[in-house]
């Protein structure tokens, strides 16, 4: 099945190529980053976790929403997914791979990286979020290779990834649930310590998931002969609008709990978020804007006449995504980690060697989903002719 | 024997190859730890601070400079990257829980200092994935810099802001080299040890013996008769965010 990723159109190699150049200025600030250390970074000793585990937590999301595709197909028997589900599957993959990837840049000792594995602590979070992880990569690599190789060959899919394919969906919810978990439960961090945190967690990343998977679908169906069954995109977008709904309502509490509590140590993230504290005011433009942006989505998606026209579908979806990458990949580890224990703002700010290797990480994520979703495409495909 | 069966055959045996060895050989315990004879041992060590004694001599910085010359602690100026084991702030920073509109007077700017709390449930153990902290018998929060990956899950979890993460490589930045304790490498989380390598030898933390006002005191919380554990019964003291659970073992006395 592999060799129909090596033949392609021009525009596909361009591509290819054009991430290629992004994977090594991001290898080679890597490089930079080893040899001089993770001061390289716009880290500091308060701010201690930055834009790499920001980057992680969001695509744990992505990740994790394979399985709204996934789950009803085979749960509730919704026909229309079944020839998209193999899509959600290959989505996880490069998820976690770029999860992973942002993993090992973040490490301050990257070749001891093993001692997580050399020496399992149960009672750290981490090492379950290794297990999660890479025990869900490699359910979604099982899933979706048997699922497409099944199709290869004009036969359903082998039995034995029956219990395989059960196993991905609890585990999906998993591995979000426990990346909340690293943040949940640390003392002195109020931002953080909220019950409510995997379910926000969840409920973003089956928004912002989905709606990149769709962006995907329609970007492989402009690029080929295949077709998505239009009620399949109709199902999407719902569940797109539902986990949105869900994500600002849980937003909603967080704001309720802290505000009428009245509790300085509880308010003081969100206002140093959305309105600046002690002068520092560096990721309030970006709040708004990550709210409004979510809120403009929620609106173009619950109104039924703009969520059944395509370009203001992707618009949608286009905004919640970044709308949702800035509130996770800014808002969240800024916020939690200010105030620092000290009750003072030190502001953090991504440098240039940080945005590079992030880039290159996001390169790699999107060479691979390329390559899987360009072998699906193909064999569905040949498989239609 | 076709491609099927061997290719079944090879990864059985890749299985059994990488995986048996290692379920047998499991790690080996190191032997419960023997202190020397001569050290200086307890069942939860402890460290009280006289506060009124340090505010009569502002300009002593006694402990901090005996510390950080012993450990090699380098002295980065960037705040933002600087590492630090025992260092000195104010008031408002040191128990931001404790705010007093009306009588900070008393207390506003009023330097205290800081240091590790060796706590009697310290979240940074709990959250370390490579057990490189660890927490003592005898209650101090050790460090194994060559055990650290550097995730900085610590740094998150104190709520103290104890740790201090070597950004850059910290050798060029010590001041006065000491050869009798190791420096440490880029990558790898520190902090105050309680110097349990001094324990060992039957001497007092640094920081203790330097202070010439004795105003550190350091102890056995759990020996009743011990110097610590009686002033501890005698006068009024405050720990820093006790309403977090994590039990610190640095006790301020201000009454």
């Amino acid at each position: 099945m592999f060799e129909k990723a090596l033949v392609g159109s021009r525009k596909y190699w361009l591509w290819l190529a054009f991430l290629g150049v992004l994977i090594l200025i991001g290898f080679l600030a890597f490089l930079a980053q080893l040899q001089y250390g993770l001061g390289i970074t716009g880290m500091s000793r308060d701010v201690s976790w930055g834009f790499y585990v920001a980057q992680f937590t969001f695509l744990v999301g992505v990740a994790a929403s394979g399985v709204m595709v996934v789950l009803p197909y085979y749960l509730h028997n919704h026909k229309v997914f079944g020839p998209v589900t193999v899509f959600g599957e290959f989505l996880a993959i490069a998820a976690v791979i770029m999860c992973l990837l942002f993993i090992i840049v973040d490490i301050g000792q990257t070749h001891r990286l093993f001692n997580v594995l050399l020496h399992p602590t149960p009672h750290s979070m981490l090492f379950y979020d290794m297990i999660v992880l890479n025990g869900y990569l490699a359910l979604n690599v099982i899933c979706g290779w048997a699922a497409l190789h099944g199709e290869y060959k004009g036969v359903k899919y082998p039995r034995w990834v029956v219990p395989f394919i059960y196993l991905s969906i609890p585990w999906a919810f998993s591995i979000h649930t426990v990346t909340a978990f690293l943040y949940a439960g640390l003392p002195g961090r109020h931002f953080w310590l909220t019950a409510i945190m995997a379910p926000r967690f969840l409920a973003s990343a089956f928004c912002s998931g989905p709606a990149l998977l769709l962006i995907a679908l329609l970007i492989a169906q402009k690029v080929s002969r295949f077709r998505v069954d239009p009620m399949a995109i109709d199902t999407l977008s719902k569940i797109i609008t539902y986990a949105l709904l869900a994500n600002i309502f849980f937003f909603g509490c967080e704001l309720f709990t802290a505000f009428y509590s009245n509790i300085p140590g509880h308010k003081a993230s969100l206002i140093y978020l959305f309105r600046g504290l002690e002068g520092h005011a560096e990721w309030v433009i970006f709040m708004w804007m990550a709210w409004l942006l979510m809120a403009g989505a929620a609106l173009l998606l619950v109104i039924p006449a703009t969520r059944k026209n395509i370009n203001t579908l992707v618009l949608a979806c286009i905004m919640l995504f970044i709308g949702a990458w800035i509130d996770k990949g800014i808002g969240l580890l800024t916020g939690g980690f200010t105030p620092t224990p000290f009750e003072t703002v030190t502001p953090y700010r991504p440098t240039v060697p940080e945005l590079l290797i992030s880039l290159g990480i996001w390169a790699v994520g999107f060479l691979i989903m390329t390559v899987l979703f360009k072998i699906a495409v193909a064999v569905k495909e040949a498989r239609a002719a | 024997m076709d491609r099927r069966k061997f290719l079944k055959l090879a990864a059985i045996s890749a299985t059994l190859a990488g995986g048996v060895p290692g379920f047998f050989n499991r790690e080996v315990k190191a032997k419960a730890y023997t202190p020397p004879p001569g050290a200086l041992t307890a069942r939860r060590w402890g460290m009280a601070i006289d506060i009124k004694k340090c505010w009569e001599h502002p300009e002593c910085n006694d402990c901090i400079k005996a510390c950080h010359y012993i450990h090699n602690v380098p002295h980065i100026p960037d705040r933002k990257r600087e590492v630090k084991w025992i260092w000195k702030d104010e008031f408002e920073h040191v128990f931001p829980d404790k705010p007093n509109e009306f009588n900070n007077i008393l207390l506003a700017h009023k330097p205290f200092l800081l240091l590790c709390n060796h706590c009697e449930h310290p979240p940074c153990v709990r959250v370390c994935p490579t057990q490189a902290t660890f927490k003592r018998e005898d209650g101090i929060v050790m460090m194994d810099y060559h055990r650290c990956i550097g995730c900085r899950f610590c740094m998150a979890a104190c709520p103290f802001g104890a740790r201090s993460f070597n950004w850059v490589d910290p050798r060029p930045y010590i001041e006065h080299f000491n050869p009798e304790f190791p420096t440490r490498m880029k990558g790898v989380v520190e902090k105050c040890l309680f110097c349990y390598e001094r324990l060992e030898k039957g001497q007092i933390p640094a920081c203790v013996e330097a202070c010439k006002h004795k105003a550190l005191i350091f102890g056995d919380l759990e020996d009743e008769n011990s110097e610590i554990s009686r002033l501890l019964r005698s006068r009024f003291s405050i720990r820093r965010k006790a309403e977090l659970g994590t039990g610190p073992s640095v006790f301020y006395l201000i009454g």
